[in-house]
């Protein structure tokens, strides 16, 4: 038997150079799974892509190794970053399992998958040694890219500019946001504030800190009593698990007496 | 250290992507993950494209990536949809249809 596509020996330096990189994406790439917060699992996203530019670049695809830099580390995961800090943190982000049984299947499944694409690699011959790009790319890579892209594959790249608009088209739909009832004047604001339920929140929610002990966001206000108000802080600081424990700065009591004293 | 070395990298890259499509529950790292699914196949692509030495290959990749831009475009403004109208993120909480 054959093995594992004997196609020519790299370059020494692009071995070492395999062997740190390569085993780092697959530990970030394993992270990614299994880190809680969804803006670590980017991270470690764009660093497993940082990590396929340097792949690309190193076997001489110049051009793809900027393009995946741009694109990928730069637009695309900003745009997953942004839509992240949009949509805020909430129950998604747990690792418990909903499904009874999912991971051990899913986990089953992939290493038979896994196990599958790396045996069928190791038995595949290509019959041939490795040609390498040298004399493809020998007008550069850029202009080798451009040659095929201009002329074989012409009918692809207009179908494919006509698909980048028509996303552009589908998001901007998707994202209009109609308004379906009038949007209320500070007026009627003001107005529904004082016949609501109580005129506990007419003068507007306490902001935070406000008569605390620090005077932070994540502190929540002291009502006059000495008890804090919860609402005053921000509920996704809540959400996220950022606020401090306010049972803390309950108050025992209330000392009334210095103003008596005077 | 031969060529091939890459396309185990890239069946590993791939499974793991496809594990964590199945097991996550925020939309945006399901996401994430056909896009790690996706850089995967681009690296098979390149891959090959040294092995066979022509640039076929690194053209496909470019489609790949162009193709994959759109799906993040549509797909976070979908997301960003659904979570406006339910205020969740979560794949298991948009059962509306199984009711």
């Amino acid at each position: 038997m054959q093995l594992a596509l004997e196609v020519g020996q790299t370059a020494q330096p692009e071995a070492i150079m395999f062997w740190i990189l390569g085993p780092m994406a697959v530990v970030a790439a394993l992270g990614m799974l299994l880190v809680k917060k969804a803006v670590h699992s980017a991270i470690l996203m764009a660093f497993v892509m940082v990590v396929l530019a340097i792949f690309y670049i190193a076997q001489d695809a110049v051009f793809l190794g900027i393009v995946q830099v741009v694109v990928y580390t730069g637009a695309v995961m900003m745009l997953f970053l942004f839509i992240l800090m949009l949509v805020g943190v909430d129950s998604s982000d747990s690792l418990t399992e909903t499904i009874a049984g999912l991971r051990p299947i899913a986990i089953t499944a992939a290493v038979g998958f896994g196990g599958l694409m790396v045996s069928l690699l190791g038995r595949a011959t290509l019959g041939r040694q490795a040609i390498g790009l040298s004399a493809a790319n020998a007008d550069g890579n850029v202009q080798g890219i451009a040659k095929e892209l201009f002329s074989t594959y012409v009918f692809p790249f207009e179908v494919v500019s006509a698909l980048l608009i028509t996303a552009a088209m589908g998001a901007m739909v998707l994202a209009h946001h109609q308004r379906t009832t009038v949007r209320p004047t500070q007026r009627q604001l003001s107005i529904n504030r004082f016949r609501g339920e109580s005129l506990g929140s007419a003068a507007g929610l306490p902001g935070p800190g406000v008569y605390a002990r620090h005077n932070a966001v994540d502190v929540p206000a002291l009502l006059p009593d000495g008890t804090p108000a919860p609402t005053s802080v921000n509920a996704s600081l809540e959400a996220r698990g950022d606020m401090l424990d306010y049972k803390s700065f309950d108050l025992a009591e209330v000392n009334t007496q210095i103003e008596e004293e005077k | 250290m031969n060529a091939a070395n890459y396309l185990y990298i890239s069946a590993l890259l791939f499974t793991i992507g496809a594990v964590g499509v199945v097991v996550r529950r925020n939309a945006i790292v399901v996401f994430m993950c056909i896009e790690l699914m996706l850089n995967a196949a681009n690296l098979s692509f390149v891959t090959f494209s040294r092995i066979n030495g022509d640039l076929d290959g690194q053209v496909m990749a470019f489609f790949t990536m162009v193709v994959a831009a759109c799906e993040v475009v549509v797909g976070l403004a979908i997301i960003v949809t659904i979570y406006r109208s339910r205020r969740s993120a979560s794949v298991d909480d948009a059962s509306l249809l199984k009711r």
